[in-house]
């Protein structure tokens, strides 16, 4: 029986979630199903940038925001309050918006046939250019989910401003609706450092210990890899290190005001001089796309 | 029915009290025999409304005798509250949403962060007092938040300026 057959009944919750009109196309069981129309993707490589690095840093941009979302969306139906996990879902939310296009532009200028959907579900760890911050768990702790949204969004902010000038189009689109998306996040987890740190002394030892547990992936925000540099030179990037001061201006000001110690723990060594940027991951990212790709690879194209 | 009037019909999914034309996302309608191109902006780059905005305009537009129908999304320039209409502020406050005031204007260079909640007067959308709290940041749909009237004390949604 088709739905249209089925006599309406508003208080029929389930009902209303198969709610179809005769154009819809079967809803896909993952990923986005459907090919965007978006204007911008298929704007020409900019002068002077290299198509190649182009798409990598795109990923870079795109993959950070895509497991920084994954992590957040962890927290839905597990927040202590159903504001504050309209909150985290309204920030994974966002974060997933801006990796789509990313990772939407990315394949387009990478030439290779790849949308967003087999670029999120169908690589390999080793193919992921997000940092380890991004992919760092926190067990449903959360102070570490504060200390890490703290971090990541004052670091991401701090980028997209600076590439709101990006000669990249789409990379500039991104940056100039990131930067007002990345303020919220940034306002939510200050005030949340605030209001733990300040508080009671078992919610001060939870967000100082939350601050330990983010803090050896610091170090690697600011380190710039050899596709940005050939980037920054054609105007496309920007340079990762020379966003440091004004991060540590914004965090200090946040501790400093929730009473909190800035740690001094040693920043996570690298492979060989590589890390996230080259992808030499953590463990922790094989347990992210474990989540997050099995059904796609299991049920190729599955839809409902 | 011009295909221009079919397109500026169509409501918001998530916020039916306005149509799309009200919200401000509508950039453009570009007619070609029957054919029609409607160009829309997301509100937040993860907006889920914008896949029912696509479909919901493409049925308006068969219905009403026009197609193919295609809808491309634009991200630059972003979309800010200031687009929302006069009469699109007027149907927000009567069902209930307090409208956004005017957007900060971007300026160039590192954002400022504030510890505190800025002082903006909202004022009550069901008994008008301006007496009223911030309850969430982040309300039930990505462009709300939650506040409370210390008046009445009723909690509404206010529609976020960016």
């Amino acid at each position: 029986m088709s739905p249209h057959a089925q006599e309406q009944d508003p208080t029929n919750a389930y009902q209303s979630l198969s709610e179809t009109t005769e154009h819809d196309d079967p809803r896909w069981a993952f990923g986005s199903g459907f090919e965007d129309v978006q204007a911008e993707i298929e704007a020409p490589v900019p002068d002077g940038a290299d198509a190649a690095d182009l798409a990598e840093y795109c990923l870079m941009l795109g993959d950070d925001a895509l497991i920084c979302s994954h992590r957040v969306s962890e927290w839905v139906s597990n927040a202590p309050e159903l504001e504050e996990e309209v909150a985290l879902a309204n920030t994974a939310l966002d974060l997933l918006g801006q990796a789509r296009v990313l990772l939407s532009r990315a394949g387009h200028v990478e030439g290779a046939g790849r949308d967003e959907d087999a670029l999120a579900y169908l690589r390999g760890e080793a193919e992921f250019r997000n940092v380890g911050l991004a992919e760092l768990g926190d067990d449903l702790d959360f102070g570490v989910a504060v200390a890490r949204l703290l971090v990541f969004s004052t670091w991401r902010l701090a980028l997209l401003s600076r590439l709101r000038d990006s000669r990249d189009p789409v990379v500039a689109a991104v940056a100039a609706k990131g930067v007002k998306e990345l303020t919220y996040h940034r306002d939510w987890a200050a005030r949340w450092a605030l209001r733990l740190g300040d508080g009671t002394d078992e919610s001060h030892r939870r967000m100082q210990a939350g601050l330990e547990t983010v803090w050896p992936h610091v170090e690697e925000l600011f380190r710039t890899s050899d596709v940005e540099r050939r980037l920054v030179d054609a105007g496309v990037a920007t340079d990762p290190a020379a966003t440091r001061e004004e991060v540590d201006a914004v965090l200090d000001q946040v501790l400093a005001a929730a009473t909190l110690t800035r740690p001094t723990l040693p920043g996570r060594g690298t492979l060989g001089g590589r890390a996230g940027r080259q992808g030499a991951h953590t463990e922790a990212l094989g347990h992210v796309l474990d989540r997050l790709q099995s059904l796609a690879r299991a049920h190729p194209g599955a839809s409902w | 029915m011009s295909a221009r009037e079919v397109v500026a019909s169509v409501v918001d999914p998530e916020m039916p009290m306005l149509t799309l034309d009200d919200l401000g996302v509508v950039r453009d309608v570009a007619i070609d025999g029957d054919a029609v191109t409607v160009t829309i902006t997301p509100t937040y780059s993860g907006c889920p409304a914008v896949e029912e905005m696509r479909t919901d305009l493409a049925d308006a537009l068969r219905a009403a005798g026009y197609g193919p129908v295609l809808v491309r999304t634009v991200f630059a320039p972003a979309w800010s509250t200031d687009w929302i209409s006069e009469a699109g502020r007027r149907k927000l406050a009567e069902a209930g949403v307090a409208p956004p005031g005017s957007a900060p204007r971007p300026a160039p260079g590192p954002v400022p962060l504030t510890l505190t909640a800025p002082p903006t007067v909202v004022t009550c959308p069901n008994c008008g007092s301006r007496a009223t709290e911030e309850l969430s940041r982040f309300g039930p749909t990505a462009c709300t938040a939650l506040r409370r009237c210390t008046t009445c004390r009723e909690p509404f949604e206010h529609m976020k300026e960016i």
